[in-house]
């Protein structure tokens, strides 16, 4: 292939100012950390949340649970950031919309942070079910039994078992998380995806630029998992779950 | 030298001739028998799908010329056309890597492309410049301080805002459609007060829109940018043939017709006319045909 190689391209001034390649790149990963750790914060205590409810013995509440997952997981995520940049605010009366529009400080970054939390939510969600599913319907009872109410049962005895049992799974969530926060780019966040687009543009250099964000995207979804498995070694209970792996 | 290397030397200078006849794009094509275009989606009016999903525009027509003539070169009537659809992203490693042979889109030709890839001679001109809604009174760039600006991501206007931020102390703030469409979607629904953009691309969308009455391209020229169709680089047979053919075009007046069927005319698919007159930069570029980059333009 005829291509006119450049590894030093990273260390160069950008055509207009006084930053470097790698100053963009930074900025870039920057903002995909945390619109990433945001999103996943909000997705760990929503999730959590409704998939305890969808456990719940309360129909209404179960339903609503179920609701919530099942709008989040079955539309596009590129899709869903879309309608809360541009559909949602429509809705508003026209003041606030434009506010909303114009002068809602990191309006980007808000709307891509709240969608995809709303978006893993639904994910961590039913794997919170899940976790609790497999628990043997005695730990409940026997926790009621004793005089717990449902919700302390829930808090002291159930999830904390549940959340151990997933604790595997969600490690791959929170790596996707990482990954996910790519599609922010399409709303304007200045993330790393949007930053390798400005350099490739600006530089001509697009396989130094992709190689380098693919290598920033894997120690950051790398460092998740190691993360993970450090909780997972903190926290488990000798006994309660076999160890493997 | 002893006579043996004098003799390879003579031989390889004697034969070399011979062989650039057919290297490059052309031995390709003609192993093939095929050649591919590169074409771009929604590049108005240069290079875009029509109702019928078909690439058409000017930068199309001007590449059926260039395939005739090498046609005509390889003497291969039958040589098959085949389309490849290239974005901002892959176009230059699509024409580097061989898939596509010629880029027939809205490339601008400038020096950090010209590391990578050639170009033909110089088709069409652009300004950028701002579109804005007439009812917001906006004229200048003057008028935008802490007002937000859109434009497209992966584009030159990018540098060029933030460029003109400096020099000139205005503070706007900046944001990001992720393609065309999505940046005019944003003064549309007034999330931008103005869209920095090539001039040509910003008349389509105000074309191609639901009220064209309510938008106009006002402001300065933040630069001028030639554009120019690509291909690979360090291949001298096919880049002679391609400036011929373009040369050509130029000076039989053939160019001209197309720009007026394109620029003047109504095209497809919502049969309207751009009304878009050729920039005095390039009939001067159609008297002297010229590839060079963006960067000598705006020293003049």
């Amino acid at each position: 292939m005829n291509y006119h190689w450049n590894w030093g391209v990273f260390l160069e001034p950008v055509k207009s100012g006084d930053e470097t390649y790698l100053d963009w790149l930074i900025t870039g990963l920057g903002w995909t950390l945390a619109v990433s750790l945001t999103a996943w914060l909000l997705a760990l205590a929503i999730g959590i949340l409704i998939g305890a409810l969808r456990t719940a013995p309360s129909r209404p509440l179960a339903l609503l649970a179920n609701a919530w997952v099942e709008l989040f997981r079955n539309i596009p995520l590129l899709v869903q950031m879309f309608l809360w940049f541009f559909v949602v605010p429509e809705f508003l009366p026209r003041d606030w919309s434009l506010w909303v529009k114009q002068d809602m400080p990191a309006k980007e970054f808000v709307t891509a942070a709240l969608c995809l939390g709303f978006f893993t939510s639904a994910r961590v969600a039913e794997q919170v079910r899940a976790g609790l599913a497999s628990l043997p319907r005695g730990q409940r009872d026997a926790s009621l039994a004793l005089g717990f109410t449902l919700p302390q049962t829930y808090r002291h005895v159930i999830l904390p078992q549940a959340l151990r049992i997933v604790i595997p799974p969600l490690t791959s969530e929170f790596m996707n998380v990482f990954k996910n926060s790519s599609v922010a780019f399409a709303i304007g966040v200045l993330e790393l995806t949007f930053q390798a687009r400005q350099m490739q543009e600006d530089s001509e250099q697009g396989i130094e630029t992709y190689l380098a964000v693919t290598l920033l995207y894997f120690i950051c979804a790398f460092a998740a998992n190691r993360g993970m498995a450090w909780i997972e070694a903190r926290t488990r209970v000798p006994g309660l779950i076999a160890r493997t792996g | 030298m002893n006579h043996r290397t004098a003799l390879l030397v003579a031989l390889v200078i004697t034969a070399a001739p011979a062989l650039a006849q057919e290297t490059g794009t052309l031995k390709k094509v003609k192993d093939n028998g095929s050649i591919t275009l590169g074409i771009r989606e929604s590049s108005y009016p240069l290079s875009y799908l029509d109702d019928k999903q078909q690439p058409v525009g000017y930068h199309i027509d001007v590449c059926n010329r260039i395939v005739d003539a090498v046609k005509a070169q390889l003497k291969l009537p039958a040589l098959k056309v085949q389309h490849q659809a290239v974005t901002s992203q892959n176009r230059i490693p699509l024409v580097a890597n061989g898939t596509v042979d010629l880029e027939c889109g809205s490339t601008t030709n400038n020096e950090a492309r010209q590391k990578q890839v050639a170009f033909a001679p110089t088709t069409f001109v652009t300004n950028v410049r701002m579109a804005v809604k007439k009812a917001s009174g906006i004229t200048g760039l003057g008028q935008l301080g802490g007002k937000p600006v859109a434009t497209t991501t992966g584009t030159t206007s990018v540098q060029l805002m933030r460029a003109h931020e400096k020099g000139k102390g205005i503070d706007f703030k900046e944001v990001y459609g992720k393609d065309h469409a999505d940046a005019f979607l944003m003064l549309e629904t007034d999330r931008a007060v103005a869209f920095v953009m090539d001039d040509n691309l910003l008349a389509g969308l105000i074309v191609s829109s639901k009220a064209p009455a309510d938008y106009a391209i006002v402001g300065e020229v933040l630069n001028v940018e030639p554009i120019a169709i690509m291909l690979r680089k360090d291949d001298p047979a096919f880049k002679k043939l391609v400036d011929a053919a373009v040369i050509g075009l130029m000076k039989s007046g053939e160019l001209d017709k197309l720009y007026a069927r394109w620029f003047m005319a109504p095209i497809p698919p919502k049969n309207v006319s751009m009304n878009f007159p050729m920039s005095d930069a390039l009939k001067a570029l159609i008297k002297a045909p010229s590839d060079a980059p963006a960067e000598s333009f705006n020293k003049r």
